[in-house]
């Protein structure tokens, strides 16, 4: 081989080497999440379907809980667990919309109560959601005495997924570049004219997939609807201030329960129908980013 | 103030040059006064004690090194600055006599009557009608908006390119076109001056001559205050040049500072200051 042949061949195996096992590493991880994923998937969605099929979930989706587990249904839990996500869009996005406003537009960082501010609301997105519920017992429920209503629940919830709303909008609105604020402002805006026409609409589809997203890993929670009193044996569909439960607590119930029955399929078919719902909002989420993705 | 408004209102619809052929600074009415500015972010002095004035209908350029300050100075006659939390501004810019930093001066009352084009193009993601419509919304100048729109893109000479897809996404336009309808948005509000803070940096040689036969047409019905990196460009277009340059302080400090003001055409043939000269043959910066 002549020099410049050789110079042009691989020299350094070990380097290659290496690069090849990166790759596997990278690959393994992978493999981990799909596999558990799968597996919980596969195995949910072969005991929760195969059994007597579709009398199951009919009855799953429009019966109450029953002691009997032929006739037994989720339906006030899954009503409830509908109720829950809409009360808390209701609370969770406009409060934490406005506050990511506020602390992106208006607040000026050099104020230690603003850094304080932001600190803080970092931290109660990493505090455990139990904590919440103690939270919502003490305050809630017997402090100013709302009781062991859906409302409470909802409240609670709103209060759990706050900080990610806020943090995921202020990412949104950050995401906003600076030069279309230089230009509304040079233009003779006002800072309400820029933020709202400008800024916001810019901002939504951010803001909305981030609420989306935190919205349902709160619909998931199971902690602390228990600790402000969401009940294990509903039979009537949900009211405001009426006593309620959710999907995550009447499925866990039904596992909890020594007859097979309720396990198979009850709770199984209880976890699909929990999981379409979770996975509607996500892909809903990822639609919005997908129609008003812009690029700068 | 009563006087201002009377000046504005009389230019709502002028096309024709007030002074058509008049290039001397002395027969300009003086439309900037600075006095004494100085201009610091936090603890460091960007620009230090400048003084000029700068005339109705005229081009003026600021040229300079990097770091020179140019910009921080041409962003206090629009008070582009306030929105910068730690920028401090000292000394006087009187805008036909009044105070733009007196205390109950509004910055947004300021920007209407003071337009701004920017160094990289940034047309809102929306349409080009929106783009150009704007600012006349929010200052509430709804009548007509049409003919508003029209006559701006007009004016900035990007009308019988962008007639036919006016709601277009006005991020579809080429760079030199969205620098042009940059220009057509800020000249729908209908200011007084317009401050370009480089305006053709980012374009290539054949945008850039748009913009600057542009600028050659609105300097007829608007005075022009532009940045600009590029000295053929300050020669090409302005009237009048101020050359800024950097002096470093005692610990390393560098502040802005104006070193030259005069006719273009003397700062690049004749400077009186050495350092203007080293700069303009290409000995520095």
């Amino acid at each position: 081989m002549s020099a410049v042949a050789t110079r042009l061949r691989t020299h350094d195996r070990g380097a290659r080497i290496r690069g090849a096992l990166f790759v596997g590493l990278l690959l393994l991880s992978i493999a981990i999440g799909f596999l558990a994923l799968g597996t919980l998937l596969i195995d949910v969605l072969s005991k929760g379907l195969n059994w007597t099929g579709a009398t199951v979930d009919r009855v799953l989706l429009l019966e109450s809980p029953s002691a009997d587990p032929a006739i037994a249904g989720a339906r006030p839990a899954i009503l409830a667990t509908i109720y829950l996500g809409i009360l808390v869009l209701l609370f969770a996005v406009p409060i934490g919309v406005g506050t990511a406003i506020y602390l992106e537009e208006y607040a000026n960082k050099d104020r230690w109560y603003n850094r304080l501010l932001e600190v803080n609301i970092q931290n109660l997105a990493a505090v455990p959601s139990i904590v919440y519920g103690i939270l919502g017992l003490a305050f809630l429920v017997r402090g100013i005495g709302l009781g062991r209503v859906l409302l409470s629940g909802a409240l609670i919830l709103t209060l759990l997924v706050l900080p990610t709303v806020i943090i995921a909008s202020r990412e949104a609105i950050r995401a906003v570049p600076d030069s279309i604020r230089q230009a509304a402002y040079a233009l003779g805006a006002t800072r309400w004219q820029v933020v709202s026409r400008q800024v916001l609409p810019n901002a939504v589809p951010g803001m909305a997939t981030g609420s989306i997203l935190a919205l349902s890993r709160g619909l998931g929670e199971t902690a602390p609807l228990l600790l402000v009193g969401a009940l294990t044996y509903v039979s009537f569909d949900p009211t405001l201030l009426g006593d309620f439960t959710a999907l995550p607590i009447q499925i866990y119930q039904w596992i909890a329960r020594p007859q097979e029955e309720f396990r198979i399929p009850l709770a199984a078919a209880g976890i699909i129908v929990l999981l379409m719902i979770l996975l509607t909002l996500n892909a809903f989420a990822i639609w919005i980013r997908n129609r008003y993705q812009r690029t700068w | 103030m009563t006087e201002t408004d009377a000046t504005r209102a009389g230019e709502v619809t002028v096309e024709v040059p007030r002074h058509p052929s008049a290039n001397d600074h002395e027969s300009h009415e003086v439309v900037f006064d600075v006095d004494g500015l100085t201009v610091s972010y936090g603890a460091s002095r960007a620009l230090e004690n400048v003084s000029l004035t700068i005339g109705a209908k005229q081009i003026t350029a600021f040229i300079g090194p990097s770091g020179c300050g140019k910009s921080t100075f041409i962003r206090c006659f629009n008070r582009m600055n306030d929105l910068i939390p730690t920028a401090r501004v000292e000394g006087s810019v009187l805008y036909r006599g009044e105070d733009l930093y007196a205390e109950d001066v509004d910055p947004v009352e300021v920007r209407k009557l003071v337009g701004m084009v920017f160094q990289k193009p940034n047309p809102f993601p929306k349409s080009i009608y929106d783009n150009v419509a704007f600012g006349p919304r929010v200052l509430g100048m709804k009548d007509k908006l049409d003919d508003r729109v029209e006559h701006a893109l007009r004016q900035a000479a990007l009308w019988d390119e962008v007639k036919d897809r006016l709601t277009a996404s006005a991020l579809s336009l080429s760079g030199g076109q969205q620098q042009r309808l940059c220009i057509a948005r800020c000249l729908a509000v209908e200011p007084e001056v317009i401050l370009m803070d480089e305006p053709a940096s980012a374009l290539d040689p054949i945008a850039t001559s748009r913009i600057e036969d542009l600028m050659h047409e609105l300097k007829r019905a608007y005075t022009i205050l532009v940045v600009t990196h590029n000295m053929q460009q300050a020669a090409r277009v302005a009237d009048r040049t101020a050359f800024f340059s950097v002096t470093q302080g005692a610990e390393g400090q560098r502040t802005g500072i104006l070193v030259e003001y005069d006719e273009t055409n003397k700062i690049f043939t004749q400077p009186s200051d050495k350092r203007t000269e080293d700069y303009v043959t290409g000995r520095f910066g």
